[in-house]
């Protein structure tokens, strides 16, 4: 039995639908995942506040706490004036802790385990950063890249090397939950493909089969704990970005 | 200078707990006030200092906050040494990215890399000890508490 633990993030065209100047454009599985989240996101949220009881419903009081979560971090990031970005973040937060999530299902996609998506969401955060920062303070946005208190004879370094921290975020902001993703399902994967050739080698084997398989179960919990928080850091990462388009500078 | 010197010795017996802010209220004064002020003054100091140490911690707060979800990740030091090196790797694939359409666009191969490539670094060692709480960064220097609470 051949043990592949990349095919899990293999791309499958489920529909092909148009061909825009050359490039095929396709109803892939990660598409469908997509629209799954989406959908679990928006049923639960929309399901459980139907009620609207006064006493929240276990439903509803899922859906009030990752409200309140959500708010709380925004609000002591940004403060109260960053609350308008609140349907943003929690947007974000919300799909990308539903991504994490239903990825360690198994047989699942997860679709923050492909770099071109985190690094869409991340641009999308990045580029909302820039132009609301320049839309609300113009060019006293520029003042982010000059630190006070520094030497006129070092700024123009410190300037450049401000503007590299600055645009160097949306690739850590990216490669930080892809590569949280990708490496935890692929250490899972390794660890189960063990179980499998231990328990294919005889009695022995499948002795020291327990090992791996009490290692997946570890690393399942564990998985469990870095979607969660993966998601946590991508939106809090978010909001202090958010806070610099907000508070820019004196 | 001398004075000043002699001044001190003398009074050191009375009043012990002196701070050099207090003198040139306390060299005006009275005995019996010069003790009084100075300890006044020495509350008020330190009442300063305690007000000074709240702002500096609420300015290195943030920072370590701005490091996303510092309770939330002293859990798992897994994830926290991932955070940093991403910074790093960040920074550095970034200032080579840039140096290198620099030197396509220029043609000044190999300078823009060169340089790039050093910055680079530089930007992802900031981001690094920024992202540690180590340095208050532009950013969170100005989310001071007074913006904070808004």
């Amino acid at each position: 039995m051949q043990i592949d633990p990349i095919r899990q993030f293999q791309i499958k065209n489920l529909i092909p639908m148009v061909n825009i100047g050359g490039h095929q454009i396709d109803f892939t599985n990660s598409a469908l995942f997509m629209f799954i989240i989406v959908g679990f996101v928006s049923a639960l949220l929309i399901g459980a506040t139907a009620p609207r009881a006064m006493v929240p419903g276990r439903l509803q009081s899922i859906a009030e706490m990752s409200y309140e979560f959500v708010a709380h971090t925004v609000r002591s990031t940004t403060g109260n004036e960053g609350m308008k970005f609140f349907p943003f973040v929690f947007t974000l937060f919300m799909f990308v802790l539903f991504a994490n999530v239903i990825g360690l299902i198994p047989y699942s996609f997860t679709v923050t385990s492909q770099l071109i998506v985190t690094a869409a969401l991340s641009l999308l955060v990045f580029f909302i950063v820039v132009g609301y920062g320049f839309w609300h303070n113009g060019l006293h946005f520029l003042n982010l890249f000059v630190p006070k208190g520094v030497p006129k004879l070092i700024l123009p370094a410190i300037v450049v090397i401000e503007v590299l921290s600055f645009v160097s975020r949306p690739v850590s902001h990216s490669v930080r939950l892809f590569a949280n993703m990708l490496a935890g399902h692929i250490t899972l994967q390794v660890f189960a493909g063990f179980i499998i050739m231990l328990a294919g080698a005889g009695v022995l084997g499948i002795f020291g089969a327990t090992l791996p398989f009490i290692m997946v179960v570890l690393l399942s919990a564990l998985e469990v704990l870095v979607a969660f928080l993966q998601a946590y850091v991508f939106a809090i990462l978010t909001c202090i970005y958010l806070n610099d388009a907000i508070h820019p500078g004196h | 200078m001398v004075r000043a010197a002699f001044k001190e010795r003398a009074c050191r017996d009375r009043c012990e707990p002196r701070v050099s802010e207090s003198m040139s209220d306390a060299r005006d004064n009275g005995e019996h006030d010069k003790q009084q002020t100075s300890e006044a003054a020495l509350s008020a100091r330190l009442q300063r200092l305690n007000e000074g140490l709240g702002h500096a911690r609420d300015a290195v707060r943030p920072a370590s906050d701005g490091s996303g979800a510092d309770r939330a990740t002293t859990a798992s030091g897994y994830a926290r040494g991932f955070r940093l090196s991403s910074e790093l790797v960040a920074g550095v694939v970034v200032g080579a990215g840039i140096g290198w359409l620099i030197d396509r666009w220029l043609g000044i191969s190999p300078w823009g890399l060169v340089v790039f490539l050093l910055l680079g670094f530089a930007a992802g060692v900031l981001n690094v000890m920024r992202s540690a709480g180590l340095v208050a960064g532009t950013a969170l220097d100005n989310t001071g508490p007074e913006h904070r609470e808004k």
